[in-house]
């Protein structure tokens, strides 16, 4: 399981006879696995990686931080939840150290990711402070080098 | 004018040029070129083996070490070949650092090879045996091995070309070009032979780690009255990926390490300090990074053989090394035209079988150091080659 899990995250377009041939096994067991990898919410769904910075058009993306108040009985589950129904929030962590929240925050335009922050996010009530990072440049993103592919230096040839 | 051709020894000017230099040329000009001919880790040396280098140089060793090498290092090969392989040397009078598994090949054959003396050379085979060979005056017996063995040397195959002058048989498992392994029983096989005929062995076992069958590589040195008889070559290149450190060593008894030191101290001093320190941070702590690239080559090895018998140019399976050596006669064309023709239409290298010996012929040598990537686009470009030649 682990080393499909590892494979499918290296590139999840594979086939299920090539990784059947990796993993030394057959297309049916391949597709049995992924099936139970999906039932069980394992695998939640697949999608390509983007390098916004050449799809067209560009995408502007920000790193939120929220500091929030607790709510009796639910903490912070509450709010995360309201927060993540908005289709501009990409993701929604809690987290450790000096602020609560991080929310990923995608938007055509610098102005637009702004305005949701200011307007939708800042004015929840459990909502202290934000702080907004936006993202300048993508060196790499989910374990994929976005830049600089480096060239086989090795020749063509050799014995 | 100087004619140099009346200057430069004989056996030298007889060496031919690499059968494979047209390809060089041929693929250099070439834009686009997806290669599958490199005989080298496309990963890099891990991070903390390199640290160690980095650290040494840092720390300014910079200058000779003994001419066997390190102490340490000496130490670290003989505790790894025990705890690999269960073979059994002393670190102070049995273990050379070389520069590279190269350098300990040449030496062990100048050393070995009186004038005329026969040299038993299984192939298809890596191309230096027998250059180094002739260099020493040394007569190159060939033993053609054949995909009907799983290219494996017989005693049947042996015993057919040992004569009074047979001096040295030089065997290479796993083997570059065709991945082909031997076994322990398959070496069980032929050492009596050996023993009996009073012939010696270079094992080069530099591919050692990449065996891909349940069982721990086996070394010829390990069947008792071998390891009297046998120099046994190894090195960092493959193993830890680190090629470019140049390191290696040779084990064997300590009245030819003796001979061996002789050559390598006035012709080399010492292998590169750094790299020896960087060496031995890959024995000591390198056994995890040896089991993480040979699981990625071995997903690959099955990747591509499959893809190879899928386009009807079958492989034996290659248990070894990081090659796999498909059989291209169904095309009806030689190794040098099928790699020829495929590097001018597809832009696809690789390396006709026949570079490796004439029993090559008929195969080509195809190298997995690449990613998945890269190894699903050249065998689509190889579908479409099949396809337009078929026509």
């Amino acid at each position: 399981m682990e080393k499909l899990l590892k494979l499918l995250n290296e590139n999840a377009r594979y086939t299920n006879e090539e990784l059947a041939v990796m993993l030394e096994t057959d297309a049916e067991t391949i597709a049995r696995k992924i099936e139970e990898l999906e039932t069980k919410g394992v695998i939640c769904g697949y999608k390509p990686l983007y390098n916004w910075e050449l799809a067209s058009p560009e995408k502007v993306s920000a790193l939120i931080e929220l500091k929030v108040v607790p709510q009796a009985y639910a903490g912070f589950d509450d709010i995360a939840e309201k927060i993540m129904k908005y289709p501009e929030v990409e993701s929604v962590y809690l987290m450790s150290g000096s602020y609560d929240l991080a929310v990923q925050v995608v938007g055509r335009t610098f102005q637009e990711v702004a305005m949701f922050v200011a307007k939708t996010l800042a004015t929840m009530e459990p909502i202290q402070s934000t702080a907004t990072h936006f993202v300048l440049r993508r060196y790499k993103d989910m374990g994929v080098e976005l830049i600089n592919e480096k060239k086989d230096d090795r020749g063509n040839i050799s014995l | 004018m100087i004619d140099y051709k009346k200057v430069i020894n004989q056996n030298v000017l007889n060496i031919p040029t690499s059968g494979i230099r047209k390809y060089f040329d041929l693929a250099a000009g070439m834009d686009e070129v997806i290669s599958l001919g490199v005989g080298e880790p496309d990963f890099l040396t891990p991070w903390h083996i390199r640290q160690a280098g980095i650290k040494a140089i840092e720390e300014g060793a910079t200058r000779y070490t003994d001419n066997l090498g390190l102490v340490e290092l000496r130490q670290a090969i003989a505790d790894y070949l025990k705890r690999r392989f269960d073979l059994t040397y002393q670190a102070k009078t049995e273990i050379m650092v070389t520069i590279g598994g190269s350098e300990a090949i040449d030496l062990a054959l100048r050393i070995l090879i009186s004038a005329d003396d026969e040299i038993l050379i299984p192939e298809p085979c890596y191309v230096c045996y027998n250059p180094i060979t002739s260099v020493s005056n040394g007569v190159v017996v060939p033993i053609e091995t054949s995909k009907t063995d799983n290219f494996k040397l017989t005693p049947e195959l042996l015993k057919q070309k040992i004569t009074t002058k047979t001096k040295l048989l030089i065997i290479s498992y796993p083997n570059n070009p065709t991945g082909a392994i031997m076994e322990k029983e398959d070496l069980e096989a032929i050492a009596p032979i050996l023993i009996e005929n009073n012939i010696f062995v270079i094992s080069d076992e530099i591919y050692a780690e990449l065996n891909y069958t349940d069982r721990v590589h086996f070394s010829i040195a390990n069947i008792p009255g071998m390891a009297e008889r046998t120099i046994v070559v190894g090195g960092f290149s493959k193993t830890y990926s680190m090629t470019g450190w140049r390191l290696g060593y040779a084990c064997g008894p300590s009245a030819l390490i003796n001979e061996l030191i002789k050559i390598h101290q006035y012709a080399i001093m010492s292998a590169p300090t750094m790299s020896q320190y960087a060496g031995i941070e890959a024995l000591n702590a390198g056994d995890e990074d040896i089991a993480r690239v040979k699981e990625e080559y071995n997903m690959r090895r099955r990747f591509i053989t499959d893809g190879f018998n899928r386009l009807g140019l079958m492989c034996f399976e290659p248990k070894g090394a990081f090659y796999v050596f498909p059989c291209i006669r169904s095309t009806n064309m030689t190794s040098d035209e099928f790699c020829e023709r495929l590097l001018s239409s597809q832009h696809v290298a690789v390396v006709p079988g026949n570079a490796f010996g004439a029993s090559g012929e008929g195969y080509i040598r195809v190298s997995y150091c690449y990613s998945i990537k890269h190894i699903k686009e050249a065998l689509r470009r190889l579908e479409q080659f099949i396809k337009t030649q078929s026509l």
